[in-house]
């Protein structure tokens, strides 16, 4: 259990990542799955960019690039960037208000598990007879038509990762909530921290239109009922509603950890406070409160009429506000600091103008006339991978880098991170920044191939051009943590040397029980104001005392399981020949409520780490 | 919750107090109770007289309302300290559900 641990088999290892509760384990498991997810998503968008090279290409076929396309945006905005945002917020943000670790530990891991199957079953569909065709969005009217299994394995998928995404930000709720450490009221919270608390209300908020709209969809498509079906007097556009109410609020669930992210290192490596913190945390409110008033700008060609949309514009123009002041509060963090370029540095200037130029274009769209030209071209393609790309995905870059040491305990290599910084920052603006013209000139989204002599031709190649240089950085990125980890060389408590929160007063990695006793918060930047009075370490809140830790379970991963199991066995009772499905959905629901029922009955009580055996544990081994 | 906010373990500690407190928790409830089986009675009342379908509709509505607002306050609690929180919560998810529906009753269905 403990990080100090001996050598252990890879069995006794694997076990112990199955049925771990412990947050920094579980931020592990997200990094892994989501890193993998990411991989699985560039690919698929290297695919995409290899069919649009040129004209008339016959890479892949119409029908399957419909496939590869969905599966680029589903795959990477469920399973690569929200568990990849999970992932740093689980591995920091317990360490950054003082907790021993969040509220729920089981429920942390249920989350992750949900998640993990849920992904999964939506991947096997390349194996099952198709993958999903009708777009991330799965308009149902267009959905409802699609042949095969597909959309099924989409609406299955994403009910069951929805659910783990929706535990995981009620657990966050309760641990910003109630778990802080003596001293750390809620305008001492660090940015990051800020961040994900917003970001978990709007998981609280946005998820459940996500689930009623896909059990609604999968009534639809799998037992004959007629919510979106026009000819029978269904309304499609109350699925574009309901998926937008969610969809918009969860295009802010992904950037605001980014935003919080960028806020930590800019104060770090400028060696400067943040500037203007208390606006900070009035526009991260501000932005996730607006989030919900802005979906139908999605819509504005639908029909609405011009006084929803012209509502719509207002309040979607009013956003920039917010994240006007955070702009501004990032370039003033840094105006008169004693700047340090690191990686995770490079990220995060290079971010304020792209995301800027993604806000820009925003404020284009939003514009609902203009709208009506943008809709539906490239010039939309370019904006939101603008915001993505150039917001969440540096975000994370960053994050990964910068938390690296405390994640792991060792510092990715500089050299090589900076070569993929600088690929992956030209790469990056090469793909997308061409593709506003594209859009301008008339090239469609979604289509998968384009004719010749129509001026297209030189821009699409651009684009593909810059495409395999991002696909260069990832891979360097992935040669870099090979390497990383192969040396193994650990590093202290704060290898960047300004670490300001408290997370950089702890070992990296932390041992497994967090601060051994609960830290005194003395003001923002708890660490910092403690290195100002000359200190190295923080002052104790508590006496040493035993501390109570949860137990490990597989039950997370059963539950979990066991949802998995019925899903293919409801997926597949809407053929009429296949009559295993019953017993499968029995067997997999009897796993999942077994489970449960185990869960119940069982008193777990979890145990103590003795005061004694917290004395000096520096360097032998604390049995768990 | 008041009542659980002790500092001593002594259970007759600070007793007079907290009896006074129950009592006037208790008139309360009773109080509430009282209007809540008022209002239903209201409630059945309007539509067994045969109003107007404009009066009686939004009278129920109302009423209903306002039990809500009983039941949340006096018999969940909430009108005690140190539930800032929940009411946060509790209002905001409560502005997405009715913005959703306000958004479905003008430009998705009529």
């Amino acid at each position: 259990m403990s990080t100090y641990a001996k050598k252990q088999g890879f069995g006794a290892t694997l076990w112990d990542y199955l049925t771990t509760v412990d947050h920094k384990k579980i931020a592990i498991l997200y990094l892994i799955a989501g890193g993998v997810f990411f991989v699985l998503g560039g690919l698929e968008a290297m695919f995409i960019r290899i069919q649009l090279a040129i004209p008339n290409n016959d890479f892949v076929s119409a029908g399957f690039y419909n496939e590869i396309l969905t599966m680029h945006g589903t795959t990477m905005i469920f399973l690569a960037a929200m568990p990849l945002v999970f992932a740093m917020m689980n591995a920091v943000v317990p360490l950054q208000i003082g907790a021993r670790d969040v509220a729920f530990p089981f429920l942390n891991s249920l989350g992750f598990w949900l998640f993990f199957f849920g992904g999964l079953f939506l991947n096997l569909s390349w194996f099952m007879g198709g993958a999903p065709d009708a777009g991330w969005t799965s308009y149902a009217s267009l959905s409802l038509h699609s042949p095969g299994h597909g959309v099924d394995f989409y609406i299955l998928g994403l009910q069951i990762s929805g659910l783990g995404t929706l535990i995981a930000g009620i657990n966050f709720l309760a641990t910003i909530i109630n778990m802080r450490t003596p001293g750390m009221t809620y305008m001492r919270m660090p940015l990051f921290t800020w961040s994900t608390f917003v970001v978990s209300a709007l998981i609280l908020f946005a998820f459940p239109p996500l689930t009623v709209g896909l059990v609604l969809l999968m009534f639809d498509r799998m037992f004959g009922s007629n919510f979106f079906d026009v000819a029978a007097g269904g309304n499609t556009i109350i699925w574009e509603h309901l998926f937008w109410i969610f969809g918009h609020p969860e295009v802010y669930i992904l950037i605001l950890p980014a935003f919080g992210i960028f806020s930590e290192i800019l104060a770090t490596f400028s060696r400067k406070r943040l500037f203007g913190y208390s606006s900070m945390v009035f526009a991260t409110v501000l932005i996730g409160f607006l989030g919900f008033m802005v979906w139908a700008h999605h819509m504005f060609t639908v029909g609405l009429g011009p006084i929803a949309n012209a509502i719509f514009a207002v309040a979607t123009m009013a956003i920039a506000v917010p994240t006007g002041i955070k702009i501004f509060n990032w370039l003033l963090t840094m105006w008169g600091g004693s700047v340090k370029f690191t990686v995770p540095m490079l990220y995060a200037v290079a971010f304020i103008p792209s995301f800027t130029m993604g806000g820009v274009t925003g404020i284009m769209n939003a514009v609902a006339p203009a709208d009506y030209i943008f809709h539906d071209t490239y010039f939309v393609v370019a904006h939101f991978h603008y915001v993505i790309v150039g917001g969440v995905v540096f975000g994370l870059l960053a994050g990964v880098t910068f938390y690296w040491p405390k994640m792991f305990g060792t510092m990715l290599n500089e050299t090589l991170g900076k070569i993929s910084f600088w690929t992956f920052l030209i790469g990056f603006h090469l793909t997308f920044f061409i593709q506003h013209f594209l859009g301008l000139m008339g090239m469609p989204r979604r289509i998968f191939t384009f004719l010749d002599n129509q001026g297209l031709n030189t821009g699409n190649m651009i684009s593909t051009v810059g495409a395999f240089f991002m696909a260069f950085a990832v891979i360097v990125l992935v040669i870099n943590i090979i390497i990383t980890s192969v040396k193994n060389v650990k590093v202290g408590n704060d290898p960047w040397g300004d670490g300001r929160t408290l997370e950089w007063a702890i070992s990296s990695p932390p041992p497994y029980y967090n601060f051994k006793q609960l830290p005194l918060v003395r003001g923002l930047d708890a660490y910092w104001v403690e290195k100002m009075d000359g200190k190295t370490e923080m002052t104790p809140a508590e006496p040493l005392g035993d501390i109570h830790m949860p137990n490990s379970s597989i039950l997370p991963l059963t539950t979990s399981l066991g949802l998995f199991v019925a899903a293919f066995g409801a997926l597949y009772n809407m053929d009429d020949d296949k009559t295993w499905t019953v017993p499968v959905i029995i067997i997999g629901l009897l796993i999942t409520l077994g489970s449960m029922l185990i869960r119940s009955i069982k008193d777990d009580h979890g145990y103590h780490i003795h005061k004694e055996e917290l004395t000096d544990d520096h360097d032998k081994g604390v049995k768990a | 919750m008041v009542n659980e906010r002790l500092n001593s373990a002594n259970p007759s500690f600070d007793l007079k107090y907290r009896r006074k407190k129950n009592a006037e928790e208790m008139k309360h409830q009773v109080i509430t109770f009282a209007m809540m089986i008022f209002f239903t009675l209201i409630a059945f009342a309007a539509v067994g007289f045969d109003f107007s379908k404009w009066f009686i509709k939004p009278v129920i509505l109302l009423l209903a309302v306002v039990q809500v607002i009983f039941q949340l306050y006096y018999f969940m609690h909430m009108k005690h300290k140190g539930h800032n929180t929940i009411a946060l919560f509790l209002f905001s998810g409560l502005a997405v559900g009715l913005l959703t529906v306000l958004t479905f009753l003008t430009i998705v269905w009529w």
